[in-house]
């Protein structure tokens, strides 16, 4: 006995979906309401507004307003203290018309059973992530990204899992399972595990990063397979952003993940009823949970659905390269330590200086400066594209993302060429004591700020330290100048990732051409601007506040004589 | 001197109003290593309100502070903000001008006769100390700890006042202050009466009574200070009871302290072991456990008996790190003092590991806590790790002091550049 062995049943869902085959435009609000409330659910619905800071090109939205409406299933027997989610974003056109067929049908069989432990709740949300957030605000109580919605007027319960549904089509070939969320956050090990067992159990094909699992892991080509697939989910979890509705539910400590469904040119076809029975057998498993999923791994990376990579297998090799760091502010400590020429040092004669004394204003100057300039720069490059947006707007012929995204990098290129120590004003040159203190701090902030990088979002952390570690580590006044500030330039946050996105193309077997790579890139630093204020992404404030004004420390020593 | 500390005020006071006007002030007042159950803010203004009410605030077990407290704020709480900012610049100042005082009684000649020829490198010279105080000062004010502190509105600032004025007190000789600031410091938390054992020898060592049990005016000398202290404790205590009508705030403020109920998470050590312990053991462990701050006093007052201000030193770090409520606020009090003993760091050993690893542990904190709480992708025993290691690192900066100031000590009687009998150079090992 499954989903849709009734013959009746099967005739409801198919006639829903070809319904649902139209393009919507907007959402059918009162179709939705009153098809939920026919299959015996509480429905709900909540209104929510936001005006983005800039226009968003990708989506073409700036001023979004939308409505979600959510059915609760209540279970027949159970006490109302968890609930399951399972939610398809509707998104105007063809791009998610089936799921949210799937979703209605499934209700209507979820209704008939008696083993529902938890309460259900179908959500069918507007304006993918923006309407998502709107909705876990509400459920939540919190209000963390300024958006305006009204309150939710049904509840049941914490939440303990979430699934999303993504289907375009009635007929796939296989699902793609998508698990990286806000910050690089991931689902317990468990959610991918309890879906790639259903897949083989229903057979059906599962791929995750649109990469199907190979079976010859001895050979080259098997291995540069997996390799290629574990960079394309690093890439994903190092950009931050949710790449599916279930990523924002992972911040409210819920276990959540996204399931497309792929149309592709293969022989084996399944329809939506095998689709539906998977995603029955997941319910029926996420309904027995004692507890919330936490015995399996938070951390790790994936080369296929089978294998994984667990945090304690990558994290050495981050620390191997934070050791570098470590070990170079040794060697620093050590030549300071070591006691000055007494022709250098002449005014104390009486005892030899161990450490670092600032016997003089301009020493402590020397050292602030820098790191007072590469800090205000970093703010300047946070708050700046946002806040002249107008101004652009008006000397410029731009539009206003154009002029964001164009301000951040005239700002970051500008803090290269800032004078970054007043010592050239002061006494002509830097000291050579001056440079070590400045390349001590500089390297022990870095290091301290990439271990608590690679501990939120490994990727993240683990990118930064792989460009910026041997340029902290080598770089010097005395190495030579031209070669080393093209080395520092190529290696620094905004080249990574222009490299990155061409990078990310190659892995996805899209590699596209220059011009089109730019602008990519573009959009790339306006969409991170726009995840941060509108999901609270960490990425851009880390990139422009922490990671930029470090480079910049780097970047003022080679320049130091 | 006046000139520079009058900047640095300046600047302090300015990075102080600015982070109050900004949002991160909410922030900073809700994290568990800036307040504690015992300074919160948050606390206060809840006794504040049940005290309104006519109810003892003491009831519901929210507000752990004492009567003279909850009396200060009553009538200071629309000043909050400038209370506490006045609390820090003044204790900044009270220690600046302890130091200025205690540098000019030492006599550069008078010393310079007693050592071997050539320790005279490890004399410090007048002008090397003329910049001591403004850096204490500097330390203090400056530093992100006392910041975080002071913009939160825990109470741990007046607490390090009042420490502060008592040690200002005790310094200049003054045995009545010097007492009664002791006991309002052991009022407000338990833990400075340790603080009794340094007054006492520095007092002593000012008027010439000399430390020796069989002496009398040794044992008159104690039982004056005694006298003094158990009396403005005493009389301090009545006038809570006065105050408030009942002696309900005994249990609330010192059972509290010692009994140890509440188990948030802090920077402190007490926490996670009396969150997993079983009921039957839990006497004994409190018992282990506080008597660990107490226990150190003997043995580094008999170490230190010719040396009052640096066991000062040493007793306030060991109260900062052992005590049952831990914040950050505590760590920049004894750490404002680490300039004064800049003369000791051609000795220290461990200087660099312990600032790398105290910085990383600041910084992983907010980490740890938001991947435990918010994350769930961790648990308490990753932010214990992080505890344990800091705590870690601030006895080693601590004895690593010791050590260096007991070697200095050595090198001073029996000279810089030792040599072995026969003439070749010899190695000082510590067994």
């Amino acid at each position: 006995m499954g989903l849709l062995s009734d013959p009746n049943r099967r005739r409801a869902l198919i006639s829903l979906l070809t319904r649902l085959n139209t393009p919507i435009c907007g959402m059918p609000v009162e179709w939705l309401m009153k098809t939920m409330q026919a299959k015996g659910l509480e429905v709900f619905t909540q209104r929510f507004s936001r005006t983005l800071p800039f226009p968003d090109e990708n989506k073409e939205r700036y001023m979004v307003r939308g409505t979600n409406v959510y059915g609760i299933l209540r279970a027949p027997r159970a006490p109302r203290t968890e609930a399951l989610v399972l939610s398809a974003p509707c998104s105007p056109g063809d791009n998610n018309n089936q799921a949210v067929g799937l979703l209605l049908g499934l209700a209507e069989y979820f209704r008939n059973q008696i083993y529902w432990a938890k309460d259900i709740i179908f959500l069918v949300n507007e304006h993918d992530l923006i309407g998502m957030q709107a909705w876990l605000e509400g459920y939540h109580h919190t209000n963390t990204t300024g958006m305006d919605w009204s309150p939710l007027q049904g509840r049941g319960g914490s939440i303990q899992a979430a699934l999303s549904l993504e289907l375009s089509s009635d007929i796939i070939t296989s699902l793609d399972l998508v698990l990286e969320g806000l910050n690089g956050q991931l689902p317990n090990l468990d959610l991918a595990n309890l879906f790639y067992a259903f897949c083989q159990k229903i057979g059906v094909l599962c791929t995750i990063q649109g990469k199907l699992q190979r079976n010859d892991w001895d050979s080259v080509s098997g291995y540069s397979h997996a390799v290629q697939t574990m960079m394309l989910m690093v890439m994903k979890q190092a950009s931050g952003r949710p790449w599916g509705d279930h990523g924002l539910f992972l911040r409210y400590h819920i276990e959540a993940a996204t399931i497309k469904g792929v149309n592709s040119f293969r022989q084996y076809k399944t329809d939506a009823t095998t689709i539906g029975r998977l995603l029955e057998g997941m319910y029926r498993k996420l309904n027995n949970l004692l507890e919330r999923l936490h015995q399996s791994y938070f951390f790790y990376l994936m080369p296929s659905l089978s294998h994984f990579v667990s945090i304690g297998y990558y994290m050495p090799a981050f620390g191997l390269l934070a050791v570098i760091l470590l070990l170079r502010a040794l060697d620093l400590w050590v030549q300071l330590s070591t006691p000055p020429q007494r022709t250098e040092d002449g005014v104390t004669d009486i005892e030899p200086v161990r450490g670092t004394h600032f016997k003089t204003v301009a020493d402590l100057l020397s050292l602030l400066t820098p790191l007072v300039i590469s800090h205000l720069t970093g703010v300047a490059l946070y708050m700046l594209p946002i806040r002249f947006q107008e101004m652009a707007v008006e000397h410029f012929p731009v539009s206003e993302t154009e002029a964001v995204v164009l301000t951040a990098i005239a700002v970051y290129t500008a803090g290269l060429a800032l004078p970054h120590n007043t010592h050239r004003l002061l006494s002509g040159e830097g000291t050579e004591q001056g440079w070590r203190v400045l390349k001590l701090v500089a390297v022990l902030y870095l290091a301290v700020l990439l271990g608590c990088t690679a501990l939120i979002n490994f990727s993240l952390g683990f990118i930064l330290a792989l460009t910026l570690v041997p340029v902290a580590a080598f770089v010097t006044p005395h190495v030579p100048k031209v070669l080393s500030a093209f080395i520092l330039v190529i290696l620094s946050p905004a080249c990574t990732l222009l490299f990155s996105v061409f990078f990310f193309q190659e892995l996805q077997e899209m590699p596209i051409s220059f011009q089109d790579g730019w602008l990519l890139f573009l959009s790339v630093i306006s969409q991170g601007i726009l995840d941060h204020s509108l999901y609270g992404s960490l990425v851009y404030p880390l990139i422009t506040l922490l990671v930029y004004p470090c480079w910049l420390l780097f970047w003022n020593i080679l320049f130091w004589n | 001197m006046a000139a520079p500390l009058t900047l640095l005020l300046l600047v302090a006071v300015t990075v102080r109003a600015a982070l109050f006007r900004s949002s991160l002030s909410e922030l900073i007042s809700e994290r568990v290593e800036v307040v504690s159950p015992l300074t919160a803010w948050k606390r206060v203004i809840e006794g504040l309100a049940l005290l309104d009410l006519g109810v003892s605030p003491y009831s519901g077990d929210v507000f752990h502070e004492t009567p003279l407290t909850i009396y200060l704020f009553h009538f200071l709480v629309d000043y909050a903000e400038v209370t506490f900012m006045v609390s820090v610049a003044g204790s900044s100042v009270v220690v600046t001008y302890l130091i200025l005082f205690q540098f000019r009684k030492q006599k550069f000649a008078l010393e310079a006769d007693r050592y071997p020829l050539d320790c005279l490198e490890l004399i410090r010279s007048p002008k090397e100390m003329y910049y001591i105080p403004l850096k204490v000062a500097m330390f203090y004010l400056l530093n992100p700890f006392t910041i975080l502190s002071c913009v939160a509105k825990s109470t741990c600032g007046l607490n390090n006042a009042i420490i502060a004025l008592f040690i200002l007190s005790t310094i200049k000789g003054n045995v009545l202050l010097s007492a009664i600031f002791l006991s309002l410091a052991t009022y407000q938390s338990i833990y400075p009466l340790t603080l009794c054992a340094p007054a006492l020898l520095y007092l002593m060592q000012r008027q010439y009574i000399p430390v020796n049990f069989r002496r009398a005016s040794f044992w008159w000398f104690i039982v004056q200070y005694a006298f003094m202290y158990l009396g403005s404790l005493f009389v301090i205590i009545c006038l809570s009871f006065f105050l408030l009508g009942s002696w309900d705030y005994l249990p609330s403020v010192y059972g509290f302290i010692l009994s140890v109920p509440d188990l948030t998470p802090n920077i402190g050590l007490f926490w996670y072991f009396f969150a997993e312990m079983f009921e039957h053991f839990r006497l004994f462990f409190l018992c282990v456990f506080q008597i660990n701050v107490f226990f150190y006093t003997i043995p580094l007052s008999i170490k230190l008996k010719e040396h009052p201000v640096f066991l000062i030193f040493m007793q306030l770090a060991v109260i900062s790190i052992f005590k049952s409520y831990p914040t950050v606020g505590d760590i920049s009090l004894y750490m404002a003092f680490l300039p004064v003993w800049s003369h000791l760091h051609r000795f220290l050993r461990n200087i660099f590991l312990v600032s790398c690893v105290l910085l990383a542990c600041s910084a992983l904190f907010p980490v740890l806590w938001h991947l435990w709480i918010y994350a769930g992708s961790a648990n308490s025993n990753f932010y214990y790790a992080i505890t344990l290691l800091f705590n870690v690192a601030q006895i080693l900066l601590v004895s690593d002091y010791f050590y260096a100031f007991l070697r200095r000590e050595h090198h001073l009687t029996y000279g810089l550049y030792l040599k072995r009998k026969d003439g070749s150079e010899a190695t000082l090992v510590l067994k």
